[in-house]
């Protein structure tokens, strides 16, 4: 039973008909459902605007709801599945395992993304993405969520499945390439996701249809964050694998030494997990031993991967630009990087953005007691709009970029305005993280529509003026914000619909993958430190981590005794 | 290919190895989180 | 060979390492350990961690604890919209605060410098307890009674908000503790 399988004439890549087909479909879902969820997110920011206060609490609160759903579940896990069956079939040019798996898991997901917007939008779940027990939900909320968590699952086996054959039919030679590990890494990650989240969500379904009698409320939040923090790191792993994937793409470049980052991957399949301690430090009920050993990931092992990573992908760009001659200075590496090309420049924006703003906020905010400052606050929100959206978004962006032509055989439409997407979305993004930690350290709650009290009868609490102005900040960012991520999906869309479609043997008028620099090349550059850009840039980032966590120790011990 | 199989190092062939990894990526967290919380918040003590 | 194929030595385990990444694995693996110190480092000479001392509990149970305090210790009607009691418990006593849909319940008045033991629970869903403007966050889950011990540093009116979502009047529910001198 041979496949039919074409050969990219741009990449050299094999694609098989059923995995090409199965790529358009998660990725075509994933952007209607990322629009959606835009949609929703426009809402939320222009009514947490105290001067323009846009919806009625009964629709904020239905639209907030939707918006989490939509963008942090339904667009990530799809575009996660076609980055699966990317990373699985295309990379080691092997035919996919049971495409027929893959697409029950695709239809189960997108029935459960359906029904789910359908039972938000009737107004019948408004219980935010967390639906915490004993609040309950319409049971179609939980059926939803589980559907479309089983499909997913069938995804990762379909996965796990393609790598068995790989092997077997000797598609490759030796070990996995690092993108197709980073991706094990994000399919091991999910695996644990959705056991956990079957764990809980089918126990609240029978508690919702009135078969059980009672959820613990503690037990649903320790189970549900092993399912709902951990989808995240799923997010984390699979845009690292993205961001090597685009290094070596626009660059030719290879890992810096393939160890260093597959260990750090295993850092990530041991303790990334843990984190979902994150969202129960300041709860009753566990112990301080337990939510410090697992906040920490393990003694931070986790965060040192990250940190890893975030070294070796721009120093794996730096020594292949170096290998090929651009070796003046410091930065002339980066200067001469193609910044006009949204594939490098959103890769590399979400590199920044994911470390300074969501790395170095989410570890410090991670800390036991500093926890005490913002749990709740919407410094929460602003931490994981720039992991998860400038990080993980924004470099998925990027690779639908270089997908478009390769998987789609369309030309991209309007190229000016995709050159300017990236740093439109990124600049948009990075405003919201900014100005919701601000605001979030003023103490201003999460989740809240109305921060003056105008329906409590008089009793207020008046937050200080800055509040306002940073909320305003934020309702601008998230207009900026929401044009750019309409552009991509106009941009995508178009292209799908309009764009030049490109011939079965045609190649594009600018090659479309790197050619790596020769070993010879890389000899040139020595044993010693070949990478002082990139080290320079991590030195600075440490500095600004270390400075920033020990601030926040200190406003800890400006407030009221806690014992 | 044995021979070969014989001096790749151990922790090369527990990377190159996706279902080792599958097990210890769900056992971790399975023990080190959902097990130790469900037995802390099992032992919560009634109030008097 | 760049990171979209297998790796060139069939064994790369015994690659050597560049040297930046050498020097950078160590900065952030000390740091790590930084980190994992500061924590229990703050449990010994920090004022400021909360404790896990929790109990099983029932909202009747809890309502009739907190209703008891209130008999006990009320000193006048707050002169705010809601004519709540307040309540001032002596020093080193303590507190019971129920949180319900939708509001925190009775107001309390603390002397600034000493110390109370506050226990929190729901009468029915997750709350929030976001003390502000100290920026004091913590969780209050229904059927647990957590305990924790405050000493106010400052005197003013402080507000308590509910920063947990917990339904259509979510926006409405905030509550009062006054510290004096």
């Amino acid at each position: 039973m041979s496949e039919q399988f074409r050969i990219c004439p741009d990449t050299g890549l094999k694609l098989y008909q059923s995995t090409e087909t199965l790529i358009k479909a998660n990725a075509v879902a994933a952007v209607v459902f990322l629009l959606v969820g835009g949609i929703y997110g426009l809402l939320v920011g222009l009514t947490r605007w105290p001067a323009v206060h846009l919806l009625p609490a009964d629709w904020f609160y239905l639209a907030l709801t939707g918006h989490g759903l939509n963008v942090l579940i339904f667009w990530l896990i799809f575009f996660e599945m076609a980055v699966l069956y990317f990373a699985s079939s295309v990379i080691l040019g092997s035919r996919l395992a049971v495409p027929k798996f893959a697409w029950a898991g695709f239809a189960l997901m997108l029935i459960g993304a359906l029904m789910n917007n359908y039972i938000v939008l009737s107004g019948e779940a408004s219980v935010m993405m967390t639906s915490y027990a004993p609040m309950d939900a319409h049971p179609l909320f939980y059926l939803s969520l589980i559907l479309f968590a089983v499909g997913a699952l069938l995804g990762c086996f379909v996965f796990f499945g393609t790598l068995v054959v790989a092997k077997e039919e000797k598609t490759y030679e030796g070990s996995v390439p690092l993108v197709t590990f980073g991706a094990i890494t994000a399919a091991i990650i999910a695996v644990f996701t959705i056991i956990s989240g079957a764990i809980i969500l089918i126990p609240t379904l029978l508690w919702s249809l009135g078969f059980l009698a009672e959820i613990d409320a503690l037990m649903y939040r320790l189970i549900w964050w092993a399912f709902g923090h951990s989808s995240q790191q799923i997010n984390v792993a699979a845009h690292i694998a993205v961001w090597y994937a685009i290094a070596s793409i626009v660059f030719g470049a290879k890992p810096m030494s393939e160890k260093v980052s597959r260990m750090a991957f295993f850092m990530y399949i041991l303790f990334l997990q843990l984190a979902s301690a994150h969202h129960l430090l300041v709860d009753p009920g566990v112990s301080s031993e337990f939510k410090m050993f697992n906040t920490s990931y393990a003694m931070y092992l986790a965060v040192m991967a990250s940190m890893v990573h975030g070294l070796t992908v721009p120093g794996s760009i730096e020594q292949a630009q170096r290998a090929k001659g651009i070796n003046a200075g410091l930065f002339e590496w980066l200067r001469r990087a193609p910044w006009g090309n949204p594939t490098f420049s959103g890769m590399f924006l979400s590199l920044i953005g994911f470390g300074f703003l969501g790395g170095i906020s989410g570890v410090t905010m991670g800390a036991e007691q500093i926890n005490i400052l913002v749990h709740n606050t919407v410094y929460v929100p602003g931490h994981f709009h720039a992991t998860v959206v400038l990080g993980t978004t924004l470099a998925f962006m990027a690779m639908t970029y270089w997908l478009v032509p390769v998987i789609f055989r369309r030309d991209l439409i309007w190229k000016g305005l995709a050159s300017w997407q990236p740093y439109l979305f990124g600049l948009g993004m990075a405003g919201v993280s900014l100005f919701l930690m601000g605001a979030g350290t003023l103490g201003v709650p999460r989740r809240h529509w109305d921060i003056t009290f105008s329906m409590t009868g008089g009793e207020v609490y008046e937050f200080p003026a800055a509040a306002n102005t940073l909320l305003a900040l934020n309702g601008l960012s998230v207009a900026l914000a929401v044009a750019g991520g309409a552009a991509f999906c106009l941009i995508i869309v178009g292209s799908l619909l309009f764009g030049r479609k490109l011939g079965p043997d045609e190649k594009l008028a600018t090659p479309h993958i790197a050619t790596p620099p020769s070993d010879a090349d890389y000899e040139k550059l020595g044993n010693g430190i070949t990478v002082p850009g990139t080290l320079v840039l991590a030195l600075v980032f440490f500095a600004a981590f270390a400075v920033y966590y020990f601030i926040n120790w200190k406003y800890l011990a400006e407030t009221w005794g806690i014992s | 290919m044995d021979e070969d199989q014989e001096s790749v190092p151990l922790l090369q062939r527990i990377l190159d190895n996706p279902f080792i990894l599958l097990a210890i990526g769900v056992a971790f967290p399975a023990v080190l989180y959902l097990i130790w919380g469900i037995m802390e918040i099992v032992s919560v003590p009634l109030a008097n | 060979m760049t990171s979209l194929s297998p790796p060139k030595d069939k064994i790369w385990w015994n690659e050597p390492i560049e040297r930046t990444e050498l020097i950078w694995i160590t900065i952030v693996f000390l740091w790590g350990l930084v980190m994992t110190f500061m924590m229990p480092f703050w449990h010994v000479v920090g004022d400021q961690n909360i404790s896990s001392e929790t109990y099983k509990t029932t909202p009747e149970k809890f309502m009739q604890q907190t209703q008891a305090f209130v008999d006990e210790y009320t000193v006048r009607k707050d002169d705010g919209p809601r004519q709540y009691p307040v309540v001032k418990p002596p020093p080193g006593g303590d507190v019971y605060l129920v949180a319900r849909l939708w509001d925190f319940w009775p107001v309390v008045e603390l002397k600034k410098g000493e110390s109370y033991r506050f226990h929190l629970s729901s009468l029915d869903w997750q709350h929030g307890f976001s003390l502000q403007p100290a920026n004091i966050n913590i969780q209050i889950i229904p059927k647990y009674e957590h305990v924790v011990t405050f000493t106010p540093n400052k005197s003013g009116d402080y507000s308590v908000l509910c920063n947990e979502y917990c339904g259509i009047g979510h926006h409405m529910m905030i509550g009062k503790i006054i510290v004096v001198e």
